[in-house]
């Protein structure tokens, strides 16, 4: 039935894209077209949900559309289920969120069309049950978000974003399609039951786990494929990009786990040793990279980039115990992993909504001009305050959970033989913390210029705060990424049934723990409880605060800034964006990111203006793509000469090229 | 709600009311030895507590500008060092809420008081501030790393997180000496200096512009919210002492029934441990001097350094 239901809700968010090519053109389009989004995503959030609470078994569902003969195939099953709850959680908050939002866009008929679609390709590359609908969806989706990349077209830097996500999309979507070529392999059944039942052997498994590293990696943004996703997330409008970052980057992430983990049955250890190598470096990367951003949205791009790693590390680790058959291990580090997917979907769209409402409220995406916002906008202050605390892994909120579980996972490292492993564990460790000690630092350096001090530019100044629905969304989201944080035990048994699938095992029971805690393998080995540290907080807190206003004094003075003496009046007189990540920039950023500062300062008596321009290369464009675009360069400047040949020869050149594939065609048998 | 369970709790009040009432007397005491290793005199040991009152009865004067995160995050920033000062076994293990965080997570809970306070040194909008927050994060992003690779050493020895399992393996004995809690002791004393901003990372008596740390982050915070700051910061420190002792000599604390006797033991000791090394701290930061900002991450990265390798040690020899 759910999966019945998940079907029908993809067919009416295709219906509502027809709608909004029909009704695109009238000023008041969006209010129906989202409102309809909303009601259709909460039908597929609770189907969903339905499934996983009631423990469904798996439901199949044939339909005679795609391939003639063939058909295509869906399937729901509870790791379907989860993603579809993601993505359907993440698409009713931000169709709710633009019923408000959506007024301030100024062409409706390059977006409306597109986004029921992108979110009904997104559901039904989770429904699917076979190579060619996923892969159709897969595109689908891809496509549809082109399209609401590249809907502010009159930015240049849109298109250039547009042209290279195109560019990655196609990559990522022929390495999936040769992926599934291996998988099917000889008999050519492109059903994942089919798949499922039959095991390649180890070179071929090696390569499909290759190529879909590649595939789902590029898509969901892992090192050195992500350069596209902080081009383009940013260049959305402000749903859109909280739906790329926070659903779809978990949708490629499900596409991996159901190839690596479903269909390609028993990991090698080497397998996780490079989905953790990849994973570390993108997690370390991704946050170093967003502390130098200036853009409020490309920072928080760049911060997926950080949390997908996370991601990778948990289930590296759950590919690196399963190899072992280190079943609760596994289901450990896998629950971890899938509890980041949620949480993430949860912050990173309440930080997304939260940069949207200050883009519209100000004009302005360059924190260097904003500022003094937490007077301005009041409520998405409070809001966006509460997303930085959770992508920081700060307790008592969600984000930390699912780390703390990740560092749990790691401990249980040194049991493993591989000692490839063990090397590389430890190492993972350390980038794990370390990119949580960063991401504070990066989302003190986004909060504190963006939101506190005084306002940089007269936009800033002049700020209002954003409407009702906007405020709505983003403090449901806010509620959750706390109910996350102080309640997991209940999302841990939630998800069991999820993880029992994928790791053969499943944690302890957590609802029944005493006091609520989290408790991952046994008690005298660690646990946590959220609740309990909120409460503690919460208790001693507001009782020092009475305590101190009621018997010692309450008197306060508001008096004029007293900065040790020499308070300066002027707003470019407070610490910059670049100037709050100086010293950081200054730690790590150099030999990394090549950074190169210049100053230029006139000397006394000239009357010019003083100029300070930092440059920060990605390492990706610097060691990896540049190498190949000139490569390719060389090879077609080298090739040049075919172009100008005779007919002649050219059918020389075919005839022998055809002898040459029959020759190799007739070896290979 | 039977006898045992209000004696727990009565157990567990105390740590909370120990630590609090504690932690003005070690920063009181770290000043005292510190003046006296300088030739001076010195203030009284209970300075502190007096500068603390006299703080909590000032009125607070805040910027026009200055927002409800300001104002709230003096007591957050006091709630999370107290709750995790609190949650660190001093003088007796497997007190009634000890599960309820494990050494992970009490380092996280110092992240969070350090987030705010951070965001409230940027909130009026001035360059001190500014400066304060961005390199007081610079140095936690350092000091993070190494202090979870110190929590993942002995974790790792001890094969758990939670504190009181920790010190009770330890005081067994079971373990015996270990090249990794040498290196991971090492790595922690680092941390904590950075941590509680003494020299050589920060001067915590300083008042010259350009070489405050802490201190320029909470410049403009005055009356009660600085008298906040302050006893967090003496917490802090405390905390940090509290840990090591359970840490690295875990001896004397109560580990069974909470009787009297072990109860009182368990204190005596702790109270000799953390003595000792608030008598410690002052000889150290006097042979030393502070070092330019970017020296910290040659300091921080031997800490670093040290931690990963008794991680690396550990993950390698369980085989062996």
């Amino acid at each position: 039935m759910p999966a019945f239901v998940g079907l029908w809700c993809v067919a009416a968010l295709l219906g509502i894209a027809a709608a909004g090519v029909i009704l695109g053109r009238w000023s008041w389009s969006w209010a129906p077209i989202y409102f309809a989004s909303l009601v259709v995503s909460l039908a597929g959030l609770a189907a969903a949900f339905w499934h996983l609470w009631a423990g469904l078994p798996p439901e199949t569902l044939s339909l005679p559309v795609g391939l003639p003969g063939v058909g295509s195939k869906f399937r729901l099953d509870a790791l379907a289920a989860f993603f579809l709850l993601v993505a359907n959680l993440g698409g009713a908050m931000a169709s709710l969120y633009a019923l408000g939002y959506g007024r301030h866009e100024t062409s409706q008929l390059r977006v409306l069309p597109f986004y029921p679609a992108y979110l009904a390709g997104m559901n039904l590359v989770v429904l699917s049950d076979d190579a060619v609908s996923f892969l159709i969806a897969w595109e689908f989706m891809s496509l549809s978000s082109w399209a609401l990349v590249v809907s502010n077209h009159r930015a240049p830097e849109n298109i250039r974003a547009g042209y290279v996500y195109l560019l990655m999309a196609s990559i990522g979507t022929l390495t999936l399609v040769l992926a599934f070529g291996v998988l099917a392999g000889v008999t050519g059944d492109y059903s994942f039951a089919a798949m499922r039942a039959q095991h390649p052997d180890a070179v071929a498994a090696g390569l499909v786990f290759l190529l879909v590293l590649a595939g789902a990696g590029s898509k969901a943004g892992l090192v050195p494929l992500h350069i596209w996703l902080p081009l383009a997330h940013p260049a959305a409008p402000s749903h859109v990009s909280a739906l790329m970052s926070g659903v779809m980057t978990k949708i490629a992430i499900y596409g991996f786990i159901r190839i690596v983990f479903d269909l390609l049955g028993g990991p090698a250890w080497w397998w996780s040793l490079i989905v953790l190598g990849i994973g570390g470096a993108t997690a370390v990367l991704g946050v170093l990279y967003a502390l130098m951003q200036q853009d409020l949205k490309r920072l928080l791009a760049y911060s997926t980039v950080e949390n997908i790693g996370i991601v990778f590390i948990g289930l590296g680790l759950g590919l690196a115990f399963r190899a072992s058959n280190m079943a609760v291990p596994a289901a450990l580090a896998i629950t971890a992993a899938l509890l980041h997917v949620f949480n993430h979907m949860l912050f990173k769209s309440l930080l997304f909504f939260g940069a949207g409402a200050v883009v519209t409220a100000t004009g302005e995406r360059n924190m260097e001009n904003l500022g003094g916002l937490i007077h301005r906008l009041p409520r998405t202050a409070v809001a966006f305050l509460i997303g930085c605390a959770a992508v920081s892994a700060l307790p008592p909120l969600n984000g930390f959970v699912s780390e703390w579980l990740t560092f749990q996972a790691i401990l249980i490292g040194p049991e493993l033989p591989q000692w490839g492993l063990r090397f590389i564990i430890p190492a993972v460790g350390a980038m794990l913390a370390l990119s949580a000690a960063l991401a504070a630092a990066c989302f003190v350096k986004a909060y504190g210029i963006a939101f506190l001090g005084r306002p940089r530019s007269p936009a800033a100044e002049a700020a209002r705060e954003t409407d009702v629905f906007s405020l709505a969304a983003m403090f449901i989201l806010a509620a959750l990424c706390f109910a996350a944080g102080i309640l997991p035990g209940a999302a841990i048994d939630f998800i069991a049934p999820v993880v029992q699938g994928l790791a053969g095992a499943r944690l302890p029971v957590q609802i029944g723990q005493a006091w609520t805690s989290i408790v991952p393998i046994a008690s005298s080995r660690s646990s946590y409880n959220g609740l309990v540290i909120l409460s503690f907080l919460l208790a001693s807190g507001v009782i020092t605060a009475l305590v101190v206003h009621r018997f010692a004094t309450r008197a306060t003075r508001r008096s004029d800034i007293w900065d040790c003496g020499y308070p300066d009046a002027t707003p470019a007189a407070q610490y910059s964006g670049s100037s709050f990540a100086m010293p950081i920039r200054r730690v790590f950023g150099t030999t990394m990111f090549h950074v190169r500062e210049t100053i230029d300062m006139p000397r006394p008596g000239e009357t010019r203006a003083g100029h300070f321009h930092v440059k920060v290369t990605d390492p990706a464009w610097r060691w990896f793509y540049g190498p190949a675009a000139r490569a390719v360069l060389r090879a077609s400047a080298a090739l040049n000469w075919l172009q100008f040949l005779t007919i002649r020869r050219y059918l020389t050149l075919v005839f022998a090229t055809l002898v040459l594939l029959l020759m190799v065609v007739a070896a290979w048998r | 709600m039977n006898l045992a369970m209000i004696w727990e709790l009565a157990a567990q009040a105390l740590q909370m009311l120990l630590v609090l009432a504690l932690a003005p007397l070690v920063l009181g005491v770290t000043r005292k030895i510190k003046a006296r290793l300088l030739r001076r005199i010195g203030p009284p040991t209970w300075q502190p507590y007096i500068d603390i009152w006299k703080l909590l009865h000032k009125e607070a004067v805040l910027a026009h500008n200055a927002s409800w995160l300001y104002r709230v995050t003096p007591y957050l920033l006091f709630a999370t060092t107290w709750v995790a000062a609190a949650l660190v076994p001093t003088y007796a293990i497997n007190l009634m809420f000890s599960w309820s965080a494990d050494l992970i997570a009490i380092v996280a809970l110092l992240a969070t008081g350090r987030f705010a306070l951070a965001l409230a040194g940027m909130d009026v909008g001035t360059a001190f501030g500014g400066i304060g927050s961005s390199r007081e994060m610079m140095i936690a992003s350092l000091a993070e790393p190494a202090m979870l690779l110190v929590v993942f050493s002995v974790a790792l020895i001890a094969g758990t997180t939670q504190l009181s399992t920790m010190a009770s393996i330890f005081i067994n004995g079971s373990v015996g000496l270990r090249v990794s809690l040498g290196l991971a002791l090492f790595a922690f004393v680092f941390v904590a200096i950075a941590e509680n901003a003494r020299i050589p990372v920060d001067n915590p008596a300083t008042h010259l512009e350009l070489t405050m740390v802490h201190e320029a982050m909470v410049l403009e915070y005055s009356g009660r919210h600085l008298a906040m700051i302050e006893a967090a910061a003496a917490l802090k420190l405390t905390l940090y002492f509290s840990l090591l002792a359970c840490l690295f000599v875990p001896f004397g604390m109560a580990t069974g029934d909470k009787n009297i006797d072990s109860v009182l033991i368990g204190l005596m000791t702790y109270l000799a441990k953390i003595l000792v090394l608030a008598v410690l701290l002052p000889i150290g930061e006097t042979s030393v001097a502070k070092m330019r900002v970017f020296r910290y991450p040659i300091f921080l990265g031997s800490a670093f350094a040290a931690a990963a390798l008794a991680v690396f040690l550990l993950f390698v020899s369980r085989s062996l």
